[in-house]
């Protein structure tokens, strides 16, 4: 019987993909800032992390074949939602590069805040196996 | 591995900057070329930028990552300048030579906005490099 339960880092390895994630989405945003007709998008972390922690064991940000745009079942996990844009542009383009910049940099804090707790807890398990 | 896809998405959208970066430059050189006919005559050049839908991982099963790709570059349709210099070597019969319809202030316009998008997608780059590098040192 092992004494480590299987879920080991609690809630962080979740967050961590999802932040991950995130990260991806608003890279995106970044990349198209001057794509005619582009929506901006984010991820709902709330409703993202509560998908993810209600348990079934795959991280459900997982959309399926590409082009297809919500509605299907299979994207219910995966919130990935169109930015509101505070001054959309000519061109239909609703990235506003200041405002992802800022969510990018946060959400690489955030990232870094979860692989903190993540070290912590081995470190706490190395203090318990070593005894030092 | 979709920590590498940002990588991807960067990559394509500082390639695609640096495309539009070259147009900027080639039509501020050539903002000055006249010649003999309004056919022949150096036309504003812009590239065409569209969102890749297909998952640039090649699975195509990630629509997070979006990607940029350049569809062409296209031609202004602006109309081309003729001038009165019957001295130019370039003038046709009637002593009229055509210019370029670049617009300078367009194009520094184009400039800047395109080294911003430059410079966005490399700090995205970097960010990610640096999380990614202490993803590794986890537990060190």
């Amino acid at each position: 019987m092992s004494l480590i339960p299987d879920n080991l880092f609690g809630i962080h390895t979740r967050a961590l993909e999802l932040w991950q994630r995130r990260s991806e989405v608003l890279a995106s945003n970044l990349a198209n800032a001057d794509t005619p007709g582009y929506l901006a998008r984010d991820v709902d972390f709330r409703k993202a992390l509560s998908a993810a922690g209600s348990g079934t064991g795959n991280l459900p940000l997982q959309t399926d074949a590409s082009g297809q745009i919500g509605g299907s079942a299979a994207q219910a996990g995966a919130p990935l939602e169109y930015r509101v844009p505070t001054q959309p542009s000519m061109d239909g383009n609703t990235v506003d590069e200041q405002v992802e910049q800022a969510a990018f940099a946060a959400n690489g804090v955030h990232y870094q805040a979860s692989l903190s707790f993540i070290t912590a807890q081995i470190h706490m398990l190395r203090n318990a196996i070593t005894g030092a | 591995m979709s920590a590498f896809s940002i990588f991807n998405v960067a990559g394509s959208g500082m390639a695609a900057q640096s495309l539009r970066l070259n147009t900027v430059a080639s039509n501020l050189a050539n903002a000055d070329s006249v010649a003999s006919t309004p056919a022949a005559a150096y036309r504003s050049r812009e590239p065409l930028f569209a969102a890749v839908q297909r998952g640039l991982d090649g699975q195509g099963g990630d629509a997070g990552a979006t990607g940029v790709q350049v569809l062409g570059v296209t031609q202004s349709n602006a109309a081309i300048p003729s001038r009165y210099e019957p001295g130019n070597p370039m003038a046709n019969a009637d002593g009229y030579v055509f210019a370029s319809n670049v617009n300078p202030v367009d194009e520094l316009v184009n400039m800047i906005s395109a080294s911003r998008s430059y410079q966005n997608d490399v700090d995205v780059m970097n960010t990610t490099k640096q999380l990614m590098v202490k993803t590794l040192d986890l537990g060190k």
